[in-house]
């Protein structure tokens, strides 16, 4: 092939790749994080990335984005080879990311945003006029329109993508990459995100899509491609394939996509919780008069746009969090009238897996062994007179690995170097192992790859059948409508519908979550 | 959007501390020539003068046995989070609380005034640490800006108390009069000599195996039991703690408690062991010398215990060399110090990356 020449049309007349990868590769430490990927994304077409977490997605997009460097292999745009050390270098090169966590400044306004990287002089007047006629060009041509003179930190989340795309496209991007751009959207912001994409690749745009969800593939991608352990193991055009078969290709094995239950046959009230009303540092209602109840054999599920309270509602219960007002009732003793603590919860029978794993459910420098006793270090099992036995613990943690399949089964091995799924697997051995009455599940599944997933919400029916009551709250509503008996859909604080497992839709739940109310809700 | 690079333990905990103090010590030497002495006479110097007799490796330890205290206090702090910038003002009142049970009953035996003193001198620094502490757990001011107001309290309190009401009556120097036969911590060479060997006096004295006890309770207490379970969570992610029904303000107040209470055993070496009476100024720096120590010594027990010999025999070096080299004065000692807590512990990671690209495995880095 004639070097640095542009090849935007192959013999054949269809449209030479916008971006081309040649035998990327790329180690950290023993991982090895990229092996030999190639990969051709056509011009003006959606092309997919999917594969589990830590299959090496993230990392092939950052070498492009100029994050990480590849150890060996070529990077070509537009059929010429570009040399990318730094993200400048790739916008440059005419590619755009937008990042799962926004990289905007919350107290910069949208314009003073979209300008960051190409103030365009010492002076920012100049740039900043001029940036504002072309976002408002931009705006017209693709109905991406956004107040440019309000503070970024203050729109809404789907508001705030938007000032990624349009940045992205103001520094002339021609390729542009979204690492899991749904994950913060509602359903009806989600198809509004992708009637866009669809219109950047009328108009002759390139657009990379990463995501983990299959339905997201099918519904919006030309090509898909599958990446398994730093590999792309599957390449086909999006028509010629099903979500049962690019999930066999994620996982190497074949995949149960939905939960298998039984009916629900709930029993007695395990726990009662009226009017909460739950507050922030900052004195605000995040959780407003919310009445519930929980039974045992049945798993409620909570739905819900992230930020609209569900966080504050899991604090509640839990008792790290005293609420204002109101009452959550279990066993005769009321949790938030005594104010009791997450230590006096955890006898009272309430187990909780934290939403942010990370950050609350595990200490990341700790061993497996030492967080498998989170919470559970008082316990007498654990303990020897004034010192901790060690050989107990390494036991408790040892059993629970090999119950709950988490590999590699090493208790001396940090919680960190677990993957996401096994880590998870993890927290929810300890907080099932106590024989808890009602459990509380925040995101069960966030960051957990799918082969973990299956395992994830069989251990959740298995409890429900054994009659205890569990409390799931996740933004996934896939994961809401499968697992769920009952589903509460909270927006804004409040608990705006009821629906029952059976007869929940995703349009029927996404219109409660925008804050339609629901029928049945007085 | 790079981690730090991985190492192999014994490249982490051995090589590299050993890079960065050469790295010192050569800019160190640099600097040396530039003021027209031989930097290698001076290293020669310097080491002859931390362990090249009896006598210098007596006070080398001596002076280790003040770092190992305070180097503890800082760690125990650490591990619950928590910046302990106020050890020396917790040693000034600790060596307070063991001179005043020295004075008041320093005749009697010293199998009674000895462990007397020492409970009363970390009884007297957990108490200058809770107030910070407490201040801290229910009323949210940063314990990095309290204990240094602490610090400055306790110096003033203390040459109040010395001037006005300790003071020998009839004397001009600010100090109290002298202990009590009872209440003089053993020298090691007088311990020595019952069986028979033979060391020169120093005023090395029990107080180092004080210390090394201390090395062992912190370990223990750390690492073995479930306070300091509790304690560690805490330190490492508040809101795990919480989530675990850990208190954090308990943990906050105890974690004080203890590092004061190993901060004021400082007060055991030099008072009791050496001095003898209650005098101005006796930790010395050493309460800051601790927090190096405790970084150098990754606030490992064994690790603080190697920096502290290391801190010591630099001390202990640095005073020979410029009681010996006559362009080299105190403050170029100092110098010489800083450069090693530069290296050791701001500028620790500079080797890091040149280190583990040259053991073959490249650094792991994480987004």
């Amino acid at each position: 092939m004639a070097p640095a020449s542009p090849a935007q049309q192959t013999p054949d007349g269809t449209p030479g790749p916008a971006l081309e990868l040649r035998g990327i590769d790329k180690r950290f430490g023993a991982v090895h994080a990229n092996r030999a990927v190639s990969l051709c994304v056509a011009k003006g077409s959606i092309h997919g990335l999917i594969g589990e977490n830590g299959a090496g997605k993230s990392t092939l997009m950052n070498i492009v984005y100029g994050f990480h460097q590849a150890d060996s292999g070529e990077i070509l745009v537009n059929g010429s080879p570009v040399a990318i050390s730094r993200p400048r270098d790739s916008i440059e090169a005419g590619i755009g990311m937008v990042h799962q966590h926004f990289m905007l400044v919350e107290r910069f306004t949208v314009l003073e945003n979209v300008v960051l990287g190409a103030e365009g002089g010492r002076l920012l007047g100049r740039g900043i006029a001029e940036a504002r006629s072309g976002l408002e060009r931009l705006g017209r041509e693709y109905g991406l329109e956004v107040p440019l003179d309000v503070e970024a930190g203050l729109l809404p989340v789907g508001m705030q993508q938007r000032v990624e795309i349009l940045k992205a496209l103001h520094h002339r991007a021609e390729i542009l990459i979204l690492d899991e751009p749904t994950a913060v959207l509602t359903p009806p912001e989600a198809e509004q995100l992708f009637r866009m994409l669809a219109q950047l690749r009328d108009e002759g745009k390139t657009v990379i899509l990463v995501t983990h969800k299959l339905k997201e593939i099918m519904a919006i991608t030309d090509r898909v491609t599958v990446m398994r352990q730093g590999a792309i193991v599957h390449e086909t055009l999006t028509r010629d394939t099903s979500p049962q078969a690019l999930a066999e290709q994620m996982v190497g094995r074949a995949v149960l996509l939905r939960v298998e239950k039984a009916p629900a046959r709930p029993g007695g009230v395990l726990m009662e919780v009226r009017d909460l009303e739950v507050r922030d540092a900052s004195g605000v209602a995040r959780v407003k008069g919310v009445t519930f109840s929980l039974r045992a054999g049945e798993i409620v599920g909570i739905a819900g746009v992230s930020g609209n309270g569900q966080s504050e509602l899991l604090d509640a219960i839990s008792a790290i969090k005293t609420p204002a007002k109101g009452s959550i009732v279990m066993g005769g003793r009321d949790l938030a009238a005594e104010e009791l603590g997450p230590r006096e919860a955890r006898t009272l029978g309430i187990a909780h897996v934290p939403e942010d794993r990370l950050r609350v459910g595990v200490v990341s420098s700790f061993s497996a062994e030492d967080n498998a006793i989170l919470g559970y270090h008082r316990l007498a099992e654990f303990n020897r007179g004034a010192f901790l036995s060690g050989a107990a613990i390494r036991k408790h943690c040892e059993s629970k690995m090999a119950s709950f399949d988490v590999r590699p089964p090493n208790p001396r091995l940090r919680i960190t170097a677990f993957s996401g799924g096994n880590q998870q697997k993890l927290v929810l051995a300890r907080e099932i192992d106590c024989n808890p009455s009602v459990l509380i599940v925040g995101q069960p599944t966030r960051g957990v790859d799918i082969g973990a997933i299956e395992f994830i919400h069989r251990r959740l029916v298995e409890l429900r059948d054994a009659g205890k009551a569990i409390l799931v709250v996740s933004v996934e509503l896939d994961e809401i409508m499968g697992l769920s008996d009952r589903i509460l859909v909270m927006a804004g604080g409040e608990i705006v519908g009821e629906v029952a497992g059976s007869e929940a839709t995703e349009e029927r739940l996404g219109l409660l979550m925008a804050g339609v109310k629901g029928e049945g809700h007085r | 959007m790079k981690a730090a690079a991985k190492l192999p333990r014994w490249a982490e905990y051995g090589l590299l501390p050993l890079v960065n103090l050469c790295a010192a010590l050569l800019l160190s030497g640099a600097i040396i020539r530039m003021i027209g002495e031989s930097p290698w006479s001076a290293l020669k110097l310097m080491v002859d003068g931390a362990v090249g007799s009896q006598d210098s490796i007596g006070y080398t330890c001596f002076y280790a046995t003040d770092f190992i205290f305070t180097g503890l206090a800082v760690s125990v702090a650490f591990h619950a989070g928590l910046f302990n910038i106020g050890g020396e003002g917790q040693a000034y009142i600790g060596g307070l609380g063991a001179g005043l049970v020295c004075l008041a009953i320093g005749t009697w035996s010293p199998w009674i005034v000895i462990p007397l003193a020492i409970a009363s001198a970390c009884v007297f620094g957990a108490a200058w640490a809770f107030i910070p502490a407490w201040l801290q757990a229910r009323r949210g001011s940063h314990i990095v800006i309290t204990t240094i107001m602490m610090n400055f309290i306790a110096s003033a309190l203390m040459t109040y108390l010395l001037v006005n009401v300790l003071i020998n009556p009839g004397q001009q120097s600010p100090e109290s009069r002298e202990f009590g036969p009872g209440a003089v911590m053993p020298a090691v060479d007088v311990v020595l000599a019952h069986f028979g060997i033979t060391f020169a006096p120093t005023p090395f004295n029990m107080a180092s195996l004080l210390a090394l006890l201390a090395c062992l309770f912190v370990w223990v207490f750390i690492w073995k039991t479930r306070w300091g379970y509790a304690l560690r969570v805490s330190g490492q992610n508040a809101r795990a703690a919480v989530y675990a029904g850990i208190s954090p303000p308990g943990i906050i107040l105890a974690a004080m408690v203890i590092s004061g209470g190993l901060a004021g055993c400082l007060g055991v070496n030099e008072l009791m062991g050496s001095q003898h009476r209650i005098l101005l100024d006796f930790p010395g720096g050493a309460g800051f010398v601790g927090i190096a120590v405790a970084l150098m010594g990754r606030n490992h027990p064994v690790g603080i215990l190697i920096a502290s010999l290391l801190f010591g025999a630099l001390y202990q070096g640095g005073s020979q060399l410029s009681f010996d080299m006559p362009h080299v004065n105190r403050d170029m000692v100092v110098l010489i110090q800083g450069l090693v807590i530069l290296f050791c512990g701001a500028l620790e990671n500079i080797f890091r990356m040149p280190l583990a690209a040259l053991l073959g495995g490249a650094g792991r880095a994480k987004t």
